[in-house]
């Protein structure tokens, strides 16, 4: 739930591989097996696994055993409009930060010679 | 009625620039050339955009998407040591909802001819307002915007 407090930093740890974000965009279409989710990666099931489980601990999916297959979704109770607008600020201020560079680079100043 | 629901974020972002700190400090302190880059042009000064630069003085910018609701940043700035630090609190609006409400430090660090500053953000996301339009956008919108900052951000 919302009350929970959002690690952003982990989550963008975990989305910034690129076989997890793979993974995820999958599950974007709907619930799939672990070794489903192997099938367009060159990885192990237990390779697989271990990225499941890095997704997994910062809350973008949730995992659950029915039979013997472990199935993955994604966990759109994480993905609320609080987390997109945690990361809009964040990507505001880059941003602003960015275009605060310009401007001191094309400010001329008394210090420069 | 939409259940009430609060999120807690901080995030902490540093740049270093090549300039002295005097001028990296004077950037946010004066309106012209704070408008330049918080509010996107000198023209903001015009529409909306306004900056009272101290300690009780108040920020304000409007903006958002057309034909979508107006957001509204309010800023008052609590404690401001010239060179070294600025600490203010600010609020959003969507339209007349209150969505969040944060404090934001500003450290600069100057280096002879760098300034290293240090942003820390830290709030709280009031989700009342949430939508079920701004629930549509969903999964998809999210990571497009979390990997376009992940590709973009850079080492």
């Amino acid at each position: 739930m919302l009350d929970q407090p959002i690690d952003l930093d982990r989550t963008f740890q975990a989305l910034a591989d690129k076989s997890r974000r793979t993974m995820v965009e999958r599950l974007t279409l709907g619930p799939a097996s672990v070794s489903e989710l192997a099938e367009p990666l060159a990885m192990s099931l237990a390779g697989v696994l271990q990225h499941v489980q890095v997704l997994e601990s910062c809350g973008l999916v949730k995992t659950e055993k029915v039979g013997r297959t472990r199935l993955c979704r994604i966990e759109r109770e994480a993905m609320t409009a609080a987390e997109r607008w945690i990361a809009d600020r964040r990507r505001s201020w880059d941003a602003r930060l960015d275009r605060l560079g310009d401007v001191l680079n094309d400010t001329p100043t008394e210090e420069k010679p | 009625m939409t259940p009430s629901t609060v999120a807690h974020h901080t995030f902490v972002i540093e740049r270093t620039y090549d300039v002295p700190v005097a001028q990296t400090f004077r950037a946010w302190a004066d309106p012209l050339l704070k408008a330049r880059w918080f509010a996107g042009s000198p023209e903001a000064l015009d529409a909306g955009y306004a900056l009272d630069f101290r300690v009780g003085g108040h920020e304000v910018n409007h903006g958002g998407p057309p034909g979508g609701p107006v957001f509204t940043y309010e800023a008052e700035f609590r404690d401001i040591v010239p060179e070294q630090r600025i600490v203010y609190t600010y609020q959003m609006f969507s339209d007349q909802d209150r969505i969040s409400v944060s404090v934001a430090t500003i450290q600069f660090h100057g280096d002879g001819a760098t300034t290293r500053l240090v942003l820390t953000e830290q709030g709280v996301f009031l989700d009342g307002h949430d939508t079920s339009a701004q629930r549509e956008e969903g999964t998809r919108s999210l990571l497009e915007s979390l990997a376009a900052l992940l590709n973009g951000g850079g080492s």
